[in-house]
């Protein structure tokens, strides 16, 4: 236990300096203004692929829905700074209590759905989520909310970031968390061994969504507007792609696809008609020659290697 | 609004209704055929349908070929590209995770939308008048030969693959393969020829709704497929995915209750309404309107 703690500190050190350096670089202006915006999008798309990892990847319930709670976070936390004045802080506590809400209470009857059908389900929802939102003048409706002051900065999208992770991880190394992961396994198994499989579940997709209202927040407020448009399945769709590109199951995983994707979609900003038949290309070709994701569901860590050395003595599930 | 003029507006709306629920019908098919089979979600079957639409506009606007000709090419090219795609991107997958064929769909779906763009451009194009317009009156009631057309054909279309899945060797063959897999492997059914030809056949069908819809609101685009792609899964689930007339029926209830909803309380809930029914569906009957409750075994 305590070597654990030991560990985090660790990583949290090394994140303090890896932030330090990248602050740094963009205080001396080496990052130029094109990629410290592509720096805040890596930011935000962690924040949505570990959180929709611990849905899809960890608890195995297959929900496209998570751009339906970005929105939410993204409108009422807008709503909370612009209308009610105040602190930005509060204001993603409000978006993702009000994300977390709305996905427990959707998550309580959707999830004794399955597989596809569960999948059709939240992206049901989301879409309806969004009309919903384009049905609001009170939001801007279709036009969008306007005069989001910009809060976000790259430190703020970083600790969130770094939090999440550290959440996420955390609560999957707890018996929350191997409730969680015996639900994706068997979930008939899980239940006759006393677990509460609807709790689980609805536990995770709450959860994934309160961390989603949190992305949705931090997007908002960098992007000074909230557009309907922008919470589309597509959206979803991205996400889920960065989950599964990583690998299901797999933190480190969701976190290099989406550092990649987000890179690979920066790089080939400047060929805006090429940007989307390369990006849907490598998908499909990824998908046959790799269709557990790059990592599977193993983690990225030093272990890897040792043991790639020492031969695997035991195996790091 | 008195109660004469609602009841005329909603047989108006019916009758706007059932013509948009054909066409959400022949993409439904297409989609649960294919779920049917390889219990695969195809999101690139909206797209089929963008394709059909724009292999009915070539056909017409270049080839000036006439309307059933150029529904006919369109129909073959679309059913030779859904082939091509399930062989290339569907088929080395078959044994891998549900997840990893779902993306890949979405990765075929996003190729061939912006492959699309690239080939015709973004813009808008106007599906030339294949025949007249003409809008004939019954007792009120205003019904235009599009809408005539789309139904004829679409019910032409059902009648064609009902004998087809009902009466011929390749339809048992079909059947055989929605029921068990691996059992009409071994009676010695070619498994994977069996799903080639359902794709063909769905991405046929999708491309004839292409066609109609381009001759019904004269308008077509690279992005058209999403919403009806979409839309028309709502339908197979409606109807009970795997079951062929409940596709059929999902459709033309979908285009009714859009129509209804459009028609009272406003087209910008049109979407919304289909997404609910989904919902609705999936909570209280999620094996749909025809479909039989299958009990999971440990």
């Amino acid at each position: 236990m305590k070597e654990k703690t030991k560990k985090d500190l660790l990583s949290l050190v090394a994140c303090v300096a890896l932030f330090a350096v990248i602050q740094a670089l963009m205080e001396f202006d080496v990052i130029g203004p094109f990629w410290q915006l592509n720096f805040v999008l890596i930011g935000i798309n962690i924040i949505l692929a570990t959180s929709l990892n611990l849905i899809n990847g960890f608890t195995g319930q297959f929900s496209i829905g998570h751009a339906g709670f970005m929105a939410v976070g993204a409108y009422v936390s807008a709503v909370l700074t612009v209308k009610a004045q105040l602190p930005f802080l509060v204001a993603i506590a409000g978006g993702a209590a009000a994300a977390g809400l709305l996905g427990f209470l959707i998550g309580l009857p959707t999830l004794r759905l399955k597989g596809d059908y569960l999948a059709i389900a939240t992206l049901g929802l989301g879409e309806i989520i969004r009309i919903t939102i384009l049905n609001i003048p009170y939001v801007g409706g279709a036009s969008g909310f306007m005069g989001i002051p910009r809060y976000t900065s790259f430190m703020w999208v970083f600790i969130f970031a770094v939090f999440t992770i550290f959440f996420i991880k955390n609560l999957i190394n707890s018996s929350h968390g191997r409730a969680c992961i015996s639900i994706r396994e068997n979930e008939i198994a899980a239940e006759a061994m006393g677990i509460d499989t609807t709790k689980y579940k609805v536990l995770a997709f709450t959860i994934g969504a309160a961390f989603a209202g949190v992305a949705g927040a931090l997007f908002s407020h960098y992007f000074y507007i909230a557009h309907p448009a922008s919470f589309t399945f597509m959206r979803s769709f991205d996400i889920l792609t960065m989950v599964v590109l990583g690998g299901l199951g797999s933190i480190s995983g969701s976190i290099t696809a989406a550092i990649l994707l987000t890179f690979v979609s920066a790089a080939l900003a400047s060929y805006p008609e090429f940007r989307m038949i390369i990006y849907s290309l490598v998908l499909i070709i990824l998908m046959i020659y790799r269709p557990q994701g790059l990592f599977g569901n193993k983690e990225l860590s030093l272990k890897m290697f040792s043991r790639a050395k020492g031969g695997a003595k035991h195996d790091a599930a | 609004m008195d109660f004469s003029s609602f009841i005329h507006q909603l047989i108006q709306q019916l009758i706007n209704g059932v013509s948009l629920g054909s066409i959400y019908a022949l993409i439904a098919l297409g989609y649960t055929m294919v779920y049917g089979i390889i219990k695969l979600i195809n999101f690139a079957h909206g797209d089929i349908y963008m394709l059909g639409a724009y292999l009915g506009f070539f056909a017409t606007a270049v080839f000036k070929m006439s309307f059933v000709p150029a529904l006919i090419t369109a129909m073959v090219g679309a059913a030779i590209c859904g082939m091509i795609i399930e062989r290339l991107a569907y088929r080395p997958l078959r044994n891998a995770p549900k997840i990893a064929v779902l993306i890949t769909a979405i990765g075929v779906s996003l190729l061939l939308e912006y492959g699309g763009m690239l080939l015709v451009s973004p813009q808008p194009r106007t599906f030339p008048a294949v025949f007249e317009a003409q809008t004939y009156n019954f007792g009120g009631f205003v019904v235009n030969n599009q809408q005539i057309v789309i139904l004829a054909v679409s019910v032409l279309l059902m009648i064609v693959l009902t004998y087809v899945v009902n009466r011929t060797k390749v339809g048992k063959a079909m059947r055989a393969c929605s029921f068990d897999t691996d059992a009409a492997r071994l009676m010695g059914i070619d498994v994977n020829r069996v799903i080639s030809f359902t794709f063909g056949i769905g991405s046929a069908l999708a491309a004839a709704a292409g066609v109609l819809v381009g001759v019904y609101y004269n308008s077509i685009d690279p992005l058209m497929g999403i919403m009806p792609g979409l839309k028309a899964f709502v339908a197979a689930v409606l109807g009970g995915i795997g079951v062929i007339p409940g596709a059929m029926a999902g459709g033309i209830i979908l285009g009714v209750v859009e129509a209804l909803v459009s028609g009272f309380i406003s087209s910008t809930f049109r979407d919304a309404a289909a997404f609910a029914i989904l919902i609705i569906i999936l909570l209280f009957k999620p094996s749909g309107i025809f479909g039989k409750n299958v009990r999971e075994k440990v």
